[in-house]
């Protein structure tokens, strides 16, 4: 799960990790409001969106007057980000964030991850702050430096004095790196994250260690003992037909193809969405209705998959496990009908009552085509959606 | 032979007493698995399926000399009960469950390592050894007792191998899935090294998908350490890039993990690789010019 900026500062700032303050706004009246509660003559101005890359798109601003704020606001409340990481549509700007103006002497990267290759949490540092770090990593990759934390004993600060001195820093900078290194393991493991960035940590003109910019993703599955980053999420941000096929634990990624895709087991769905490709065609969406689907979540699934006005086709892929093709046979006729599908469903079945489940297929005279095997469905979906081209 | 497990393996149940744990307890019996019993705190003295059930697992495996556990529990209890059989004694804990936080996996998986214990799982199928043990939520009867070993990420993707492998008549020594999550108990690695030394072994099937670099990490092992031939596939070709396509681990982010990258890896570790995940069966007559 993502969460805004805005609400990784305030978390950043429970955890005691040096951050300015600010405040997050829904109209240009709040906005000014908030440079007043600021203070000062110089203030910045960012718009809330779950994407990196705002600066570039022009979603950060620097503003010394409440004009440049109102303008900012007006131009950005109500409209929709694209940046580098958003698709075409981009994502809708709702909230901004008003915070004081930071004087910055130098950049530099600090942010951890879960490295699946050596299963530890590793820390990343880099002179190289305000920039892609992965492409500083490709191109120059000992310019970043590492910390490895031991899931046992978690962060010490050896760790952090050590990233410290090769980042170059001097004096007290060392003393407060090193305890924002510490408080950001912290936080990194009581909010079970997956990835945490601060990009850039800056040297304050003061000489300070600060962090400008906070960036957290929370592991999905922990979401259960973090009811208050629940409390964070923004539904603003995602996409509609995924956040709705969530509410029925249905696995729905939206692609740009004509064959819908409707399989269990999410290897399998992925698996499925090859083999259209391979025969010519292109994948609508991923979509995993679990190993144990019942007729209600082939019901949803059709809904879903068919709220999509590029479907020209629907391939079913089921290798009944647990679950009975019979079942599934009369959850997609049930479908089929209530939904008034008008465009052809290819249907493949394996496994558990395959057969069952194919005889009850061809008994009705809907417009269902039961594949012989999982070429074939490919085959016949490929040709489905070409035809009504 | 086999790996892992066999006709003599004695089995507990962790959260026997639960829907799941009950449902796939009842095949897992009709298979012909060694069940012994199970452990549902607070229901110890009592009896389910027939068989005792124990409070702790430490009392479990006193009373019925088993060797592994298989887990239905719920993902936030799944970390306890991990640790509570690895420290029971228990040889290969295999966990189905899927939505363990990876946090507690990274904790788990350094403690069973330092104890040489090994997981399976979670987020997997678990493991069957056809005609003598099945533990997880496989469906029995499309395996047949033979000389494949199959190794998979993904479930439903695993029934594909095997069914092909069955319809072929080669059928399987043991099937293993790994599981979908970030952070496995077992990689690839570790199963294809057991296979490797599986008399009964002749051919392996590996099934990988998106995300991760653990398909590298097989692709190096097979060039150096396996003799048998190998066939793989990868699922995930059209996966866009940042999105998690259903398992916690198939996401490709900061651009690895990619299929295509997988592929090649392999293909350049002599691995026979099918694009095509109807192909497995035929790719495995080709390579080992079996009818």
């Amino acid at each position: 799960m993502n969460i805004h900026e805005y609400q990784a500062k305030q978390l950043f700032a429970e955890f005691g990790l040096p951050v300015s303050t600010g405040y997050a706004v829904k109209s240009a009246d709040e906005a000014v409001a908030a440079t007043e509660k600021i203070g000062g003559t110089r203030w910045v101005i960012k718009v809330q969106v779950h994407a990196g890359g705002r600066g570039k798109a022009g979603g950060v601003k620097l503003v010394d007057s409440a004009e440049d704020i109102r303008a900012f606001a007006s131009n950005w409340l109500g409209k929709r980000m694209v940046t580098v990481q958003t698709d075409s549509e981009g994502q809708p700007v709702n909230t901004l964030y008003v915070e004081s103006c930071t004087d910055i002497a130098n950049e530099l990267y600090l942010g951890a991850v879960i490295d699946r290759a050596s299963r530890r949490v590793v820390f990343m540092a880099s002179t190289e702050g305000g920039v892609e770090i992965e492409k500083v990593a490709e191109e120059t990759p000992d310019k970043i430096l590492r910390a490895v934390i031991d899931p046992a004993l978690g962060a010490q600060p050896y760790q952090g004095r050590e990233l410290a001195f090769k980042l170059g820093l001097q004096g007290v900078q060392i003393r407060q790196f090193t305890e924002l290194f510490l408080n950001l393991s912290r936080l990194f493991h009581d909010l079970d994250c997956a990835l945490v960035e601060v990009n850039p940590l800056v040297i304050t003109g003061e000489g300070n260690v600060h962090c400008l910019d906070a960036k957290l993703s929370i592991d999905g599955n922990a979401m259960y003992r973090q009811p208050a980053l629940l409390n964070m999420a923004d539904p603003s941000q995602e996409d509609s037909r995924e956040a709705e096929a969530a509410e029925f634990n249905l696995n729905y990624v939206a692609l740009d193809g004509t064959i819908g895709c409707m399989v269990n087991g999410a290897g399998l769905a992925m698996g499925t969405m090859d083999l259209v490709k391979l025969e010519g065609g292109f994948p609508a969406n991923f979509l995993d209705v679990g190993g144990g689907a019942t007729r209600e979540a082939v019901a949803e699934a059709f809904k879903i998959i068919l709220s999509d006005a590029n479907v020209k086709a629907v391939l079913v892929n089921i290798f009944g496990g647990i679950v009975s093709c019979a079942v599934i046979a009369e959850g997609i006729i049930a479908a089929v009908q209530d939904a008034n599908v008008e465009v052809p469903v290819i249907v493949r079945f394996e496994g558990n009552n395959a057969e069952k489940g194919r005889e009850i297929l061809r008994a009705n005279k809907l417009n269902i085509i039961a594949a012989t095997s999982l070429k074939d469905a490919a085959v016949k979906a490929v040709a489905a959606a070409g035809d009504a081209a | 032979m086999s790996i892992l497990i066999d006709k003599n393996t004695k089995v507990l149940c962790q959260g026997f007493t639960g829907s799941q744990g009950t449902l796939h307890s009842e095949h897992a019996i009709a298979y012909g698995t060694q069940l012994v019993g199970g452990v549902t705190p607070g229901k110890g003295g009592t009896r389910h399926l027939d068989l005792p059930v124990f409070n702790t697992m430490q009392e479990a495996v006193t009373q019925t000399g088993a060797s592994v556990s298989v887990i239905y529990v719920p993902a936030p209890f799944c970390k306890d009960s991990i640790l509570e059989a690895a420290s029971a004694g228990i040889e290969l804990i295999v966990c189905i469950t899927e939505g363990i936080p990876t946090l507690d996996m990274l904790q788990v998986k350094e403690s069973l390592d330092n104890r040489n214990i090994r997981l399976v799982g979670p987020n997997c199928p678990g493991v069957i050894t056809p005609g003598e043990c099945k533990i997880g939520i496989m469906p029995g009867e499309i395996h047949l007792p033979g000389k494949v070993g199959v190794v998979s990420r993904s479930g439903t993707l695993t029934y594909e191998a095997v069914k092909q492998t069955t319809d072929k008549g080669y059928g399987q020594s043991t099937c293993v899935g790994i599981g979908g999550d970030p952070i496995p108990g077992s990689h690839f690695i570790d199963i294809l090294e057991l296979f490797e030394n599986d008399p009964l072994t002749e051919a392996i099937v590996m099934v990988g998908e998106i995300g991760g670099t653990a398909e590298e990490e097989a692709a190096a092992f097979i060039k150096s350490s396996v003799s048998k031939p190998v066939v793989s596939y990868i699922a995930g070709v059209t996966a866009p890039a940042g999105k998690r396509m259903g398992h916690a681990g198939a996401i490709i982010s900061g651009g690895t993990g990619t299929a295509v990258e997988k592929f090649a890896a392999l293909e350049a570790a002599g691995v026979s690789t099918v694009k095509s995940l109807a192909q497995i069966g035929d790719a495995l007559s080709e390579i080992t010019g079996w009818d």
